[in-house]
């Protein structure tokens, strides 16, 4: 490959679907223990057509379409994993891994511990999620703290193409069970991807935007309303700053605190339910760090309403932070009207 | 004449060499003080949480694993002590595991649900009903990708049996004809709830046409019987032609756990099924055949006795872990 060929590759633009594809695919090619498992995967290509067409290029044994069994299919996954394969297991929707929580949070996320460190479960658990769909309730929620409560899985919640494609190979080199949460409304969004075999690594949230107003910790598409509140809010000469998250479990303490001891104010927002969210971890760590000392202004959250998802759809936005949200509510901080 | 007198001698005692005959006796009678001393050493103050024994079940849990190599794989269940005995497990590190040793399988954090040994291809008891199932059918599916000769045993109660996780495993593992026997240890009740009173079928195994796999009952008491069944299934495992269910009747002398007042079932019952000891019967009938006689018997019991004081002595004398490693073994060491 020339010069010129390779920057170009690192030029290219994929969609966030696409990217988690390519991901899957240079596992696949990679590691034959690799092996895609999900409801209608195969010649479907997927509910929200990630898988698309791997089935052609890695046949049926590689990338199985599972029955409509999520509690049995996730076990399977587990099974696999403790014995040598590497699993990605694809739920539809994230809400059916309410179906699965059994294994995944009673065996997968324990099996090392309870065995004593003498196995592993090198699986990963992938979600779509989160609302904007018109889906309604069943179809559109945000789980992550549900299993970032859980000591032995590790969440993650990429918001763009490359993070997309970066934490899920991060996820297949771990060799401990990954929960990986797709945000379904940036399946189709674009960015620059680089080619070939990379890490995002686990554990470590990025600065997109740095400022010295106010910290915005965000995730998933979260990130994406607060840039938006950003841009607007610089107009205004308001410089926020603003945190990707990227992992959920297990949470990146340094930079979520270096950022506010630099700025003294902190805004959470996250697409789950408010009370016991997110949010509310990050807020708990920064309180209780050497940042509080520099906190100007009490600690603000926007989550998810305390309600399921509606389907009228402005209820549903109105059900989860929007942009204007995030930027009326960082102008309060940091214009001290808090 | 000489065909039909050999069909007269039980399967086991055609199939089995002397040694390996006399090695399931000592694995029946280490599980079953294995049991007893785990019992003892939990009213001592020496075992403290809970435990599940499997008293009355020995020979289901040895007769099933007679002809499994380290390389296959079973999943086990929260009545698994036997299980993991007959798989290969020292008793030694079993009673430090129950101890909460450092020297125990799980280094003293799984206790007694949660015993393993990978090593032997013991996958694990499980502390929740059904939880096996599905990963059982997991391994068998790596067994099967990876072109590995290996079958999985899936032990599961007569309680799991009425999970969603059976029925889904089962099927996924008929789809995809994978090498796993599924083996119901029906004990009659799931905690105090009776079988017959649970479960819709008569038999557990009339479940296995519903899933395009073949289905057998047999006398869980009869060594002889189960390890007829499991060479069947075995066999039809490692042809790739897909799974089996094999139901094993039998019965737990003791409660369900420590716990149990024995309120849901008669005195009568208990003593009944103690009369059908499967340890009793198997050693009369090695003794009935000459692999062993009176005295040779007595030394397979006397050396499983004394694997069982020393493994004992090895938990007392074992170093527990220290506190300040809570968190170890929640991730991988590199990752942590």
């Amino acid at each position: 490959m020339n010069a010129q060929v390779q920057i170009d590759a690192q030029l290219r633009e994929l969609s966030y679907a696409e990217a988690i594809r390519e991901a899957m695919a240079i596992a696949l090619e990679s590691d034959p223990a690799v092996v895609l498992m999900g409801e209608d995967i195969g010649t479907y290509g997927g509910a929200f057509q990630v898988t698309g067409d791997l089935i052609d290029r890695f046949g049926p044994e590689r990338v199985m379409d599972t029955p409509i069994s999520e509690l049995g299919g996730a076990g399977v996954a587990v099974g696999a994993a403790l014995t040598g394969l590497k699993p990605i297991f694809e739920f539809q929707f994230s809400d059916f891994a309410a179906l699965a929580m059994e294994q995944i949070v009673n065996q997968a996320a324990k099996l090392r511990y309870m065995l004593g460190g003498e196995a592993e479960v090198p699986v990963v658990f992938r979600m779509p999620s989160g609302s904007g769909t018109g889906a309604a309730a069943q179809h559109s929620q945000s789980f992550e703290a549900w299993f970032g409560h859980v000591p032995g899985l590790k969440v993650v919640q990429p918001s763009t193409p490359a993070e997309a494609k970066g934490l899920l190979l991060a996820a297949l080199a771990d060799p401990d069970p990954v929960v990986v949460f797709e945000h379904k409304l940036l399946y189709k969004m674009k960015g620059p991807v680089p080619a070939g075999h990379y890490i995002t690594p686990i554990g470590k949230a990025a600065v997109v935007r740095p400022g010295n107003a106010v910290t915005i910790v965000a995730s998933a598409i979260m990130v994406h309303r607060a840039l938006e509140a950003a841009a607007k809010l610089a107009a205004e000469g308001i410089e926020a700053e603003v945190i990707d998250l990227r992992t959920v479990r297990p949470l990146d303490r340094e930079t979520i605190i270096a950022s506010v001891k630099k700025t003294g104010k902190l805004l959470c927002v996250y697409e789950g339910v408010r009370t016991l969210g997110v949010g509310a971890e990050i807020s708990a760590l920064v309180a209780e760090s050497e940042a509080f000392d520099y906190l100007d202004a009490p600690i603000q959250r926007l989550g998810g309403a305390e309600a399921p998802i509606p389907y009228n759809p402005d209820l549903e936005r109105a059900a989860v932070p929007q942009s204007p949200d995030i930027e009326r509510v960082a102008r309060q901080l940091a214009k001290g009207e808090v | 004449m000489m065909r039909d007198s050999q069909e007269n001698i039980p399967f086991a005692l055609r199939q089995f060499t002397p040694a390996q005959l006399r090695e399931a006796l000592r694995k029946m009678h280490l599980i079953r003080l294995f049991e007893e001393g785990a019992e003892e050493s939990y009213m001592r103050g020496l075992i403290h949480g809970t435990m599940h024994l499997s008293i009355g079940q020995e020979a289901s849990a040895v007769a099933t694993c007679m002809e499994l190599t380290d390389a296959d794989k079973i999943t086990s269940t929260h009545r698994g002590h036997g299980h993991c005995i007959a798989k290969g497990a020292d008793v030694g590190r079993m009673f430090a595991e129950f101890f909460g040793k450092e020297t125990g399988y799980c280094h003293g954090r799984g206790g007694s649900m949660h015993i393993a040994d990978v090593k032997t291809g013991n996958l694990g008891a499980n502390g929740i009903v059904g939880g096996g199932l599905p990963i059982a059918v997991g391994a068998a599916l790596t067994a099967k990708r990876l072109g590995r000769e290996e079958v999985t045993v899936c032990f599961f109660g007569d309680g799991a049996n009425n999970e969603g996780a059976f029925h889904e495993a089962l099927n996924m593992a008929a789809i995809w004809k994978l090498p796993v026997i599924f083996v119901c240890e029906n004990n009659r009740y799931g905690m105090s709830t009776s079988a017959a009173y649970a479960t819709a079928v008569k038999n557990i195994a009339d479940r296995a046409p519903a899933y395009a796999m073949p289905g057998v009952t047999v006398d869980g008491n009869d060594f002889s019987a189960v390890a007829e069944a499991l060479h069947e299934a075995i066999a039809r495992a490692r042809a790739g032609e897909g799974p089996s269910l094999v139901e094993n009747l039998t019965y737990r002398w003791r409660g369900h756990s420590k716990s149990d007042r024995n309120r849901y079932r008669t005195k009568d019952e208990i003593e009944e099924w103690m009369g059908r000891d499967p340890i009793a019967r198997f050693r009369a009938e090695l003794i009935a055949h000459g692999v062993l006689d009176e005295a040779g018997a007595e030394a397979v019991e006397a050396e499983a006795r004394a694997a069982v004081a020393a493994g004992i002595e090895f938990a007392r004398q074992s170093p527990a872990p220290g506190v300040g490693d809570v968190t170890k073994f929640v991730h991988a060491e590199a990752a942590a």
